[in-house]
């Protein structure tokens, strides 16, 4: 990784890098909906975020949480982000319907 | 440094396990799903059409383009010239995707990375492989692309120039590749048989049958 | 709008470091390459990036550089190349 602050965590073009794992894994239900998320919130009939709003919030996310997190992590913190900076959705009715999600996935669990 | 050798421990976890307790970040998922078809940003059937868009979506549209170019030299024109409009042509529609087709010859081999994130044909070829995503690669491949073809198996005579595409902006790619000798006479569809993705990313090349 | 530069000339990638969301890849920054093609006009990602959607549009061109004036180091054949896309707004005139 560059010390340089003028480069982006993610702009990694030249740095050496490790072997290239090629295992691959076949992408989960949450996943491909996180996908679809962001299909439809750029849509041109929608409009509601860029492809560079999602961009530039994985940009934003840190350096240890960019390599911490899977591929869809980032984009769903990256959406949400940005939906709450736009005021689609506010913080309290995120927190509020996390806990709920939680809740209902308790019982389903048990 | 420690940021680039970490990776790939964890761009490849397997997928969470969809019986077992919700992550942070699923639940967070399902929560946001919730509230924007409470707010009729779109409708759960929206949802489900864009699952099943991008699911239609496989590798083996895109080996469909490159069997059709092999095999009809107007439609490799056309395809060389403007790769969405020429995929119109055969009734693959790529949305606001725009498309350049580059082609492999006796003296240049293609490969397509995006260093800054993972700029891919989807609406072509679908969700782009795991190592694609991952640091490694995009670090790597455009200033070692030799190795990296290497790596995959693939051994670019030093004649022939080693063009890599970083897919930084608008435009989308796929490579297409040679057509292997002993194929003379092959029906289009035996043909795309040959074309893998990684064909079409570049880093390989149909095998020889 | 009419494009600055043409297919063939030689243009140098602006040394600029700034915030925000850019994507002219730090590599690429202060080297010198060709135009390959002109691809239209796009939106601004830096501007988009922030939701703004209504500014100019940017000429957008893929310029084609020698590895080894990317990297000194290359030991690869000096045949080998980089296409990068890359705005109109990144690129001056290249006085070498």
């Amino acid at each position: 990784m560059s010390d340089d602050p003028g480069r982006g965590y993610h702009d990694i073009g030249g740095l050496p890098g490790g072997r290239i794992e090629r295992a691959e894994h076949a992408h989960a239900l949450w996943e491909m909906r996180v996908d679809a998320l962001m299909v439809l919130l750029t849509h041109p009939e929608r409009r509601v975020i860029t492809v560079d709003e999602l961009r530039r919030g994985i940009e934003q996310l840190g350096a240890e949480a960019y390599d911490a997190m899977t591929y869809y992590e980032r984009w769903i913190a990256s959406v949400t982000n940005t939906l709450l900076g736009k005021g689609v959705i506010t913080a309290d009715e995120l927190g509020r319907r996390m806990a709920e999600v939680a809740a209902r996935d308790g019982e389903g669990a048990g | 440094m420690a940021t680039e050798t970490h990776d790939h421990a964890h761009d490849h976890r397997p997928p969470p396990d969809e019986d077992g307790p919700l992550t942070y970040y699923q639940t967070m998922e399902i929560a946001v799903r919730e509230l924007l078809i409470e707010k009729e940003v779109f409708g759960a059937d929206d949802v489900r059409a864009a699952i099943e868009t991008m699911d239609a979506r496989s590798p083996a549209r895109g080996a469909e383009v490159v069997a059709h170019a092999w095999t009809d030299p107007a439609f490799k024109e056309a395809l060389m010239a403007d790769g969405s409009a020429a995929c119109a042509s055969m009734g693959i529609e790529l949305g606001p995707l725009r498309l350049i087709a580059v082609e492999n010859t006796e003296t240049v081999h293609n490969v397509i990375v995006c260093t800054l994130c993972s700029c891919y044909p989807r609406n072509l070829l679908g969700i782009p492989p795991d190592w694609y995503k991952a640091k490694a690669y995009r670090a790597r491949v455009v200033r070692e692309p030799r190795a990296v073809l290497r790596e995959f198996g693939t051994e670019i005579p030093g004649d022939v120039a080693v063009r890599v595409h970083d897919s930084t902006a608008d435009m989308r790619y796929i490579v297409v590749p040679r057509r292997p000798a002993g194929t003379e006479g092959w029906e289009r569809e035996r043909l795309a048989a040959l074309v893998t993705r990684d064909c079409m990313i570049g880093v390989t090349v149909p095998k020889t049958p | 709008m009419a494009a600055r530069f043409a297919v063939g000339d030689r243009v140098a990638v602006r040394r600029a470091f700034p915030l925000g969301h850019i994507r002219t890849p730090y590599y690429a920054r202060g080297a010198v390459g060709d135009v390959e093609r002109i691809c239209g006009a796009f939106g601004n990602p830096e501007e988009l990036a922030f939701g703004r959607r209504d500014g100019p549009k940017q000429t957008l061109y893929r310029v084609r550089f020698a590895q080894t004036v990317l990297w000194p180091d290359y030991d690869g054949p000096p045949g080998d190349t980089i296409d990068i896309e890359l705005y109109e707004h990144w690129l001056e005139p290249a006085t070498e």
